[in-house]
C-alpha cells in the first residue's frame, strides 16, 4: 500500500488506467486500420489509452493532494457483501442447476428461499423465523406476479419433481 | 393546426383501457418506489423492462415512462415526512418540506409538491408537443459527423451538469464507452473482448450493468450504514389545503420552477436533480415578503419550485430521446433500450413511423400526470403506511425482483453471474466515489458513437477536420467546449458539488 492522501481518487485513477490499457492493449488483437477505414481495434484503442491517461492524472492529481482533501476509502462492508452477492449465485443455481457438479435446478420456489434467507443474513441481527415468513410471502407474490399474472417461463419446481 | 391533430391521435391511443390500466401502473409503481428511500426509477425500470416484453411496444413505453416521472411525485412524500430523499431529485425538497412538516404543516407541503408537479407536469407535456416537430425536422439535417459531435456534446453535458468530480466522471463515461464495445462488432463481424464466452458475443446486457450498479451496489452500500433512526411524521397530516396566502406566495415559485425544469430538461446531462437543486438556488435568491419564513425554517416555495422543476425536467427530458434520438441522462438510456427491445430505433423516424405511439405516449404523461395527483393528496395515507416498512424486509425483496429481472430477459443464468459481478464492481465504485450514472449513459452510447464516427471518417476520408468544417457539427462541438469552460466558474462549480445525481 501506497501512503496517499487521497486514497479514493488514487485507486480510482489505478482503476481507470489498469482498465484502460487492459482494453487498449485488447484492442491490439484487431485490425486498427485508419481513420478513413476503422477497424474494429480502432475505436477501443482510442478510448483505452485516453482512460489509461486520464486515470494516470488521477493518480497524479491524488497523491500531490493537499492533506485538507484526504478522503479515505473506509472499511469495506464485507458482510452485506458477501451475503448480497452470494444470494444472487444461490439463485441463479437454483434456477439453472450446476451441471458439472451433476446438481439438478430446484427451481424458483427454492431459489426465492434460499436468496432470502441469504441476503437477510446481511443485515444487522438474523431473526430466523422473519426471514423465513418474509420468503414465504415473496415466494407467493412472486408465483402470483410472475408465474400466474405475466406468464414468464421460469423452472418453478425441481426437475426431479416435475414428472416429464 | 397540425398540433391538434397530433393531439387527438394521441388521445385515441392513450383512452383506451389497455393503455390507461398500463398508464396507471406506471404512476403506480413510480409513486411507491418514489416513497421508499433507496430504490430508484433506474433499477425499477431495469427490473420491468423484462415483464413489457410480452406488451405492445406503446403500452410498454407507457408504463416506463410513469415509473419515472411517477417517482419524482413519490420522492417528495418521503422527503416531507420522512427528512430522507425517496429520490435523488427530492434531495432539496427535504431542506424545506421537513421543516414544514415538523411544524405541523406537513398537508400543505404535501399539497404544495402535489400541485407544483401536476402545473409542471402539464406544462412539461405541451413543450414535448410543442418542440417535437420542428426538433424532428432539424434532426434530418444531421449526418453522421453531427450525430458524433451531438453525443460528445451529451457526453460532456453529463458530466458537466451533473454529476461529482469532472475527472472521475469523464473516466466512468470513457469506461461505460468501452463496456458497450463488448460484442460483435456490426461492421467487421469480430466478436471484440468476448473470451471466447458465446453469451459475450452478443455484448453485456445494459439490464445487467444497470441492476448490478444501481440495484445490488447500492443496497450494499445503504446495509453498511447503521439504521438511522427514522422519525415519521404521520399523525400530523390533517388538512390538505394550504391556506390562501400559501398559494399566493407558491404560485410564482410553481412557475419559476417549471420555466426552469423544461428548458433544464432538455439540455444534455440535465435532468431531475440538476433542476431540483437550480429550482432551490433561484427561489432563496429572491427577497423575502414579509412575514415570510426563511429559508431551510419551512418556506413553501422551497418545497414547490423544485418539486415543480423536477417533474417539468422528467417530462422535458424525453425530447432529446424522441426526437434526435439522443438519451441526455441515464434513465433515458434505459429508455432506448426499451424502445430496442420492441425493435423501435428511437430518433426522428419515429414520429413518422410509430405516429400513434409518439403521440400517444406524450397524451399518456398528462393523463399520467392527472392520476399522479389523485395517487399522492387524497391517498397519500397509504403511502404513509408504507414508510414505516423497515428497510430489513425491504431490501431482500429487491434482492429477489433484481434476480428474477435478470433471469427473465433471457432465461439464462449466465446473466445472474453478470450481475453479482457487477453488484461487486457497483460497490468499489461506491467506495471510490465514483458516480456511476455516466457509465450507463457511455454504455448506451458506445456502439452509436462508434457507428457515426466511422461513418463521418469514412465520408470524409479520414479527415479529422469535417468535425469542425460542417456548421452544425462545429456549433454542437462550441457548446460542449462552452459547457466545459462554464463549469470551471466558481459559481457553478459550487452547486455542482452538491448536486450529485441519480439520473
Amino acid at each position: 500500500m501506497i501512503a496517499v492522501k487521497n486514497a479514493r481518487d488514487f485507486y480510482a485513477g489505478l482503476l481507470f488506467t489498469l482498465v484502460g490499457s487492459a482494453f487498449g492493449w485488447g484492442a491490439l488483437d484487431y485490425q486498427v486500420g485508419s481513420s478513413a477505414r476503422m477497424g474494429p481495434g480502432y475505436f477501443p484503442l482510442l478510448l483505452g489509452v485516453l482512460l489509461a491517461l486520464l486515470g494516470a492524472v488521477l493518480m497524479l492529481r491524488a497523491a500531490l493532494a493537499q492533506a485538507g482533501a484526504a478522503q479515505a476509502i473506509g472499511p469495506w462492508a464485507w458482510k452485506p457483501l458477501v451475503a448480497i452477492i452470494a444470494a444472487n449465485l444461490l439463485f441463479g443455481v437454483a434456477l439453472g442447476g450446476l451441471p458439472g457438479l451433476k446438481l439438478p435446478a430446484l427451481g424458483l420456489m427454492a431459489g426465492i428461499y434460499g436468496l432470502t434467507l441469504v441476503a437477510c443474513l446481511a443485515g444487522e441481527r438474523f431473526r430466523f423465523k422473519e426471514a423465513l415468513l418474509l420468503a414465504t410471502a415473496l415466494a407467493a407474490l412472486s408465483y402470483l406476479a410472475f408465474v400466474l399474472l405475466l406468464k414468464l417461463q421460469f423452472p418453478v419446481w425441481p426437475v426431479f419433481l416435475v414428472a416429464h | 393546426m397540425e398540433l391538434i391533430n397530433h393531439l387527438a391521435l394521441g388521445f385515441g391511443v392513450a383512452f383506451t383501457p389497455v393503455n390507461l390500466l398500463y398508464a396507471f401502473v406506471g404512476c403506480l409503481l413510480g409513486t411507491l418506489i418514489g416513497v421508499l428511500p433507496g430504490i430508484g426509477p433506474l433499477a425499477t425500470i431495469a427490473m420491468l423492462l423484462p415483464a413489457t416484453y410480452a406488451l405492445p411496444p406503446t403500452s410498454a413505453l407507457i408504463m416506463l415512462a410513469g415509473i419515472y416521472y411517477g417517482a419524482q411525485y413519490g420522492g417528495s412524500t418521503t422527503a416531507i415526512l420522512v427528512n430522507l430523499p425517496g429520490e435523488a431529485s427530492s434531495v432539496v425538497t427535504v431542506i424545506d418540506g421537513y421543516q414544514m412538516a415538523r411544524r405541523g404543516r406537513a398537508g400543505p407541503a404535501l399539497a404544495a409538491a402535489g400541485i407544483g408537479s401536476f402545473f409542471a407536469g402539464c406544462v412539461g407535456t405541451l413543450v414535448l408537443a410543442a418542440f417535437a416537430v420542428p426538433l424532428t425536422e432539424v434532426a434530418f439535417l444531421f449526418g453522421p459527423a453531427e450525430y458524433c459531435a451531438l453525443m460528445l456534446l451529451g457526453l460532456v453535458g453529463a458530466v458537466v451538469l451533473a454529476s461529482g468530480d469532472l475527472l472521475k466522471a469523464f473516466g466512468m463515461i470513457l469506461l461505460g464507452l468501452l463496456l458497450g464495445l463488448v460484442g460483435t462488432d456490426v461492421n467487421s463481424g469480430v466478436a471484440r473482448y468476448s473470451f471466447d464466452v458465446a453469451e459475450l458475443t452478443d455484448g453485456i446486457g445494459f439490464i445487467v450493468i444497470a441492476m448490478g450498479l444501481f440495484g445490488y451496489g447500492e443496497i450494499i452500500s445503504n446495509l453498511s450504514h447503521p439504521t438511522s433512526s427514522r422519525q415519521v411524521f404521520t399523525a400530523n397530516v390533517h388538512g390538505l389545503l394550504p391556506s390562501r396566502q400559501d398559494f399566493r406566495r407558491m404560485w410564482p415559485a410553481i412557475v419559476r420552477g417549471t420555466g426552469l425544469g423544461s428548458v433544464l430538461g432538455i439540455l444534455p446531462g440535465g435532468g431531475a436533480v440538476m433542476s431540483a437543486f437550480a429550482a432551490y438556488t433561484i427561489e432563496k435568491k429572491t427577497r423575502l415578503q414579509t412575514g415570510e419564513v426563511h429559508f431551510g425554517e419551512g418556506n413553501i416555495r422551497g418545497v414547490a419550485a423544485p418539486e415543480a422543476a423536477n417533474n417539468a425536467a422528467s417530462q422535458t427530458s424525453f425530447i432529446p430521446l424522441l426526437t434526435l434520438g439522443i438519451p441526455p441522462n441515464a434513465v433515458m438510456a434505459l429508455m432506448v433500450g426499451a424502445m430496442t427491445i420492441h425493435n423501435i430505433q428511437p430518433g426522428p423516424q419515429v414520429m413518422t413511423s410509430n405516429p400513434e405511439l409518439f403521440w400517444g405516449l406524450v397524451v399518456s404523461m398528462w393523463i399520467g400526470n392527472a392520476m399522479l395527483v389523485v395517487l399522492n393528496l387524497p391517498l397519500i395515507g397509504i403511502w404513509i403506511k408504507l414508510l414505516s416498512v423497515p428497510y430489513r424486509w425491504l431490501y431482500p425483496a429487491i434482492v429477489l425482483f433484481c434476480a428474477i429481472g435478470v433471469y427473465s430477459t433471457n432465461n439464462n443464468t449466465w446473466d445472474i453471474w453478470m450481475v453479482g459481478l457487477f453488484g461487486v464492481i457497483g460497490y468499489v465504485f461506491i467506495k471510490l466515489g465514483m458516480e456511476p450514472a455516466p457509465l450507463l449513459l457511455g454504455f448506451i452510447l458506445g456502439p452509436m458513437m462508434e457507428e457515426n464516427l466511422r461513418r463521418a471518417l469514412l465520408l470524409s476520408r479520414g479527415d479529422w477536420s469535417v468535425f469542425v468544417t460542417r456548421p452544425l457539427s462545429l456549433g454542437l462541438l462550441l457548446a460542449a467546449l462552452a459547457l466545459l469552460a462554464l463549469v470551471l466558474l466558481p459559481a457553478i462549480r459550487r452547486t455542482r458539488d452538491v448536486a450529485f445525481v441519480e439520473d
